[in-house]
């Protein structure tokens, strides 16, 4: 019993998920569900920036970084031309393995490329890389040394994105086609699937919640929340610091690279703006604003805010509101919005911790 | 059996200029307590640290039932059974204190990221045993009734016991007390001095850094004197108190043997 007592949030919002389907679609303003399906991928980095940033205490300023290396690894591999090479022992062995597809693009011309899964799976190998590259040197360093760190990693990739002819320069990477995850369920923007995406945005987003709330009270859980709490102390009882730090940075990079490649699918394209600081900012205040070690503090203000901007609420002040809420969340509420005293209520309802 | 559990041969550290521990070789017989005492800035808690690994030493050895451990991390010497207090306690202030005492299952205990993130039967298992392990050294402690709180509200006393019950959730062959007694009132040392005879009796090794010097010759079996880094007398604590040199350290010249 204790053990499906953490999961009933998991229910609450699920049943939340399906209750906006249907007033959105009784009240014919399905549009809003596009934004909440984007919001829902933006929200994955931040469930995976929450574990590292809340949970281990680690700080990364480069997580649009990972973000953009996913979108943009899926986005080259779907839409990079090998016609020409067709005929190549390589290119054939390929299709007969059913990793390239012909297909035609939205001009009429025909492409052949990598399929979404293998390029999805690329997508992931290549940020868990690189993610495992960076982190080796870099996770030694401490608290601004290491937000420093990342933040330089997360310039490099923006201007690499920037700067690439292949990746299509300040344009970006569009015509990126649908992806079909299993016959009947496509990661595609059309207005046509729109519900169907919806739902599989969320479902996403529960399923990640799920594992990040698992591991949180696992006992890799407990060595990661004492690496924060006191690193000498966790040392000393057997935490391989070093290595926990590691392998969380680079979980969490995996699920920037998941919300990246299908958001990426989504919109059918990726431009340079998914790897600007401002968005790794972003998504550090969604964090701070959430409650740091509050997952579902997190999740929700990622949605809440994702939806707010994408509606162009915040109009030209977008970037501005984010660092305007870093600034005011360090000032007034560090524990998060939830802890301020009025909303604390509503906190202890979401995070209500049973000891396990 | 090798009754030697622990050894260091002359091990040396310094830090800048300053001669942490110098030359420093000392035994720590299984089953024993060990004290060491000296002044402030003798090299006490460094010669702590360069057995836990904290800090590599320049030169010198560390041994562990036979084996090389020299330079070894933390997390694996604690994985070998090697477990420790801090001088100012270092418990993870806002988890509680069943989950204090649960990371100190860590070492005993394997499911990695996967399994977490799974939570499969085996892992519920797993974090099962690891609950049950952990309440039984709070109940053992007498600690039960703060298992829920947050381990920062409770008093610094409890604090040091709840320190002392993540320890031994390692199971430690030998356990490092850094100044158990520092910040206690006499009751709770006289609590305390019980503690580590108790956890002595079970047959584990106990190496105590100790200010309090009635602590120290009430329950050691043996006292090593530290001075400026350098080892300068070592016996048991009848013989230990009196010794001259001891003497000289701790009340100054006129009590010592060099009177000219």
């Amino acid at each position: 019993m204790m053990r499906l007592r953490r999961y009933w949030p998991v229910a609450a919002i699920a049943l939340a998920v399906i209750v906006v389907q249907i007033v959105l679609s009784l009240a014919g303003t399905t549009y809003y569900m596009t934004q909440l399906t984007m919001s829902a991928y933006y929200a994955l980095v931040v469930i995976g920036l929450c574990l590292l940033m809340g949970y281990a205490g680690q700080a990364s300023l480069g997580h649009a970084g990972f973000f953009a290396i996913g979108g943009y690894t899926v986005a080259y591999m779907t839409t990079v031309n090998l016609l020409a090479y067709r005929d190549t022992g390589l290119i054939r062995a390929l299709h007969w393995l059913g990793l390239v597809v012909q297909w035609r693009n939205l001009y009429g011309a025909d492409v052949l490329s990598f399929s979404p899964w293998p390029a999805f799976l690329a997508a992931l190998a290549l940020t868990g890389l690189i993610a495992f590259l960076i982190g080796v040197p870099v996770i030694r360093l401490k608290g601004h040394y290491l937000a420093m760190a990342t933040l330089g990693f997360g310039l490099i990739v923006y201007r690499i994105v920037l700067g690439t002819k292949a990746l299509g320069q300040a344009d970006g990477i569009s015509n990126v086609p649908p992806f079909h995850l299993i016959p009947g369920l496509e990661v595609n923007g059309r207005s046509a699937f729109r519900i169907q995406n919806y739902y599989i945005a969320w479902a996403l987003v529960l399923v990640s919640m799920v594992l990040a709330i698992n591991l949180v009270h696992s006992r890799v859980g407990r060595a990661l929340r004492s690496i924060h709490q006191s690193e000498e102390a966790a040392h000393s009882l057997g935490v391989n610091t070093y290595r926990y730090k590691l392998a969380v940075f680079v979980l969490s990079a995996l699920f920037a690279a998941v919300g990246g490649a299908l958001l990426t699918h989504y919109n059918g394209s990726i431009g340079p703006s998914e790897a600007t600081v401002m968005k790794s900012v972003r998504y550090v205040a969604i964090v701070a604003i959430g409650g740091m070690a509050n997952l579902w503090g997190a999740m929700l203000m990622a949605i809440l805010l994702n939806f707010l901007s994408l509606r162009g609420v915040f109009g030209t002040f977008d970037d501005a509101v984010f660092g305007a809420i870093l600034i005011f969340i360090m000032l007034f509420a560090p524990q998060g919005l939830l802890r301020l005293p009025r909303l604390r209520s509503l906190s202890s309802l979401l995070s209500r911790r049973p000891h396990g | 059996m090798d009754s030697v559990l622990l050894e260091t041969k002359s091990l040396h550290r310094s830090f800048g200029g300053v001669h942490a521990i110098r030359d420093v070789s000392i035994q720590v017989h299984r089953g024993t307590i060990k004290a060491v005492i000296g002044p402030n800035g003798a090299g006490k808690t460094t010669l702590f640290n360069l057995i836990a690994g904290t800090i590599p030493p320049q030169k010198g050895e560390v041994s562990f039932q036979g084996r090389r451990i020299t330079a070894w991390k933390p997390h694996a010497v604690a994985g070998l059974g090697i477990a420790r207090t801090f001088q100012t306690t270092k418990l993870f202030p806002h988890m509680s204190v069943l989950e204090n005492v649960m990371v100190g299952r860590h070492p005993r205990t394997r499911s990695g990221f996967l399994a977490g993130m799974l939570n499969l039967p085996c892992t519920w298992r797993e974090d099962c045993e690891i609950r049950d392990k952990a309440l039984a050294i709070l109940e053992d402690l007498g600690l039960a009734g703060y298992a829920g709180e947050t381990a920062s509200n409770l008093p610094f006393g409890r604090q040091r016991l709840v320190e002392f019950a993540r320890a031994l959730a390692t199971e430690p062959i030998l356990l490092l007390l850094d100044e158990p007694a520092a910040g206690l009132n006499i009751y709770e040392t006289k609590e305390l001095s019980d503690l580590i005879l108790k956890i002595r009796d079970r047959g584990i090794t106990c190496l105590v850094v100790e200010h309090d010097m009635s602590l120290v010759m009430n329950i050691s079996d043996d006292v090593v004197v530290l001075d400026q880094g350098q080892k300068i007398a070592e016996g048991p604590p009848q013989v230990i108190q009196r010794n001259a040199e001891v003497i000289r350290i701790y009340l100054g010249d006129d009590y010592g043997p060099c009177q000219e």
